[in-house]
């Protein structure tokens, strides 16, 4: 009895410092990946309206061949953007998208927010177990927060070893959004796209205009 | 004020902007644009909650729709783009180097849309208002004093990511 209670501290233990060396990892802004393959598998958090734009933008700028195969990941009722994507792959089909319920509707309380997101993120745990990505790129649609969440877990639990890039929305100048705030401490590279966010983000990268 | 402003086309996205669809279609804000030379608005109106279809109204020609998969050919063909303040939407409309007039929802939570129109008005790409001051926005502004956008530029992003991301030389 007391060997399963020393072993069960002690995994807990193990688990709290590898949470913490993660944070330490991230919050220094280590974020090198250096993969034994020649191409990374990537995720791209597909929100609606112009985060799609913005975020599919953004691929057309990076070598498809390195950042291959991809995900697309988008809410269930997110109608518009499937096209979006259809457009910017322009007839490869080296991807594929997968749908997880919405973490939060637009006006949706915040109280009710936390039980959609639990919702979202234990959806999302068997695409990105399937899946296994090298790096993940958001722009801060609700999506973007259970997918980031389980592959936070994942790299905890030494099941993944994933890069999160998000490039916060053109349309944030002052403030950042909710994802943003959140994902400020879980997010490998955190790209602002006004220097004015440098004020409210302490460990945010600057590179202009980008989309 | 020379310009002409044809054909006025109006875009609210994949949003929902019922103030802005109904005071389109209102007198006073006709009676304005019919002063800058419009003959025609074409509009967007998404998941708004007014009825689609034509129409003609006080000596304009109007045309409301919800969706198309694609906006760039309205755009284009618009001398004068109003647009909601999604980023998107205004995005598109400046790339194409149209005047742009940007209406901000009041109804969004928090309106954090006003903080990009507010910084791209500053930059001299677009202005922007509300829906109660659309039709004295477009009586006073002169669209001639905005500039055009310069193009994104993603290089240096690009070659930071190629420095921490690395794979396995093929060649």
């Amino acid at each position: 009895m007391g060997v399963i209670l020393y072993l069960a501290i002690s995994l807990i233990a193990a688990f709290i410092m590898r949470v913490f060396f993660l944070f330490y990892k991230i919050l220094k802004s280590d974020c090198q990946l250096i993969s034994p393959n020649t191409c990374l598998r990537t995720i791209y958090c597909i929100g609606s309206g112009g985060h799609t734009t913005e975020l599919l933008r953004l691929m057309s700028h990076l070598d498809s061949k390195k950042f291959q195969p991809r995900l697309f990941i988008l809410a269930k009722n997110d109608i518009s953007s499937e096209v979006k994507i259809q457009e910017a792959v322009d007839g490869s089909d080296d991807y594929t998208l997968y749908r997880i319920p919405r973490s939060r509707n637009v006006k949706q309380s915040y109280m009710t927010s936390v039980f959609t997101t639990i919702y979202a993120t234990l959806s999302t745990i068997p695409i990105l177990y399937k899946f296994k990505p090298d790096v993940i790129f958001c722009n801060g649609p609700g999506t973007c927060i259970p997918v980031c969440l389980v592959s936070f877990l994942m790299r905890c639990f030494f099941i993944l070893d994933c890069r999160i890039v998000f490039i916060e929305s053109l349309c944030r100048v002052q403030t950042l959004s909710l994802s943003g705030i959140i994902l400020q401490f879980f997010a490998d590279i955190f790209i602002i796209q006004w220097p004015q966010l440098r004020h409210v983000c302490f460990r945010a990268k600057y590179f202009g205009r980008l989309t | 004020m020379h310009t002409q402003y044809k054909k006025c086309f109006v875009t609210v996205g994949t949003t929902r902007f019922d103030l802005l669809c109904e005071y389109i279609q209102t007198s006073p804000v006709l009676l304005v644009l019919k002063k800058l030379g419009c003959e025609s608005i074409t509009v967007q109106i998404g998941n708004s909650d007014v009825e689609p279809g034509d129409f003609e109204k006080d000596g304009i020609k109007l045309h409301l729709y919800r969706f198309k998969d694609s906006l760039k050919a309205d755009m284009s063909n618009a001398d004068l783009i109003i647009s909601h303040a999604g980023a998107g939407s205004c995005l598109e409309a400046l790339e194409l180097n149209k005047p742009l007039l940007v209406v901000v929802n009041e109804d969004l939570m928090n309106n954090h849309q006003l903080e990009l129109a507010d910084q791209l008005h500053v930059d001299k790409h677009l202005y922007y208002c509300t829906c109660d001051t659309l039709a004295s926005t477009l009586e006073t502004v002169d669209f001639s004093w905005l500039v055009p956008m310069s193009k994104p530029n993603p290089k240096a992003f690009v070659k930071y990511l190629d420095s921490v991301f690395k794979v396995k030389d093929n060649s």
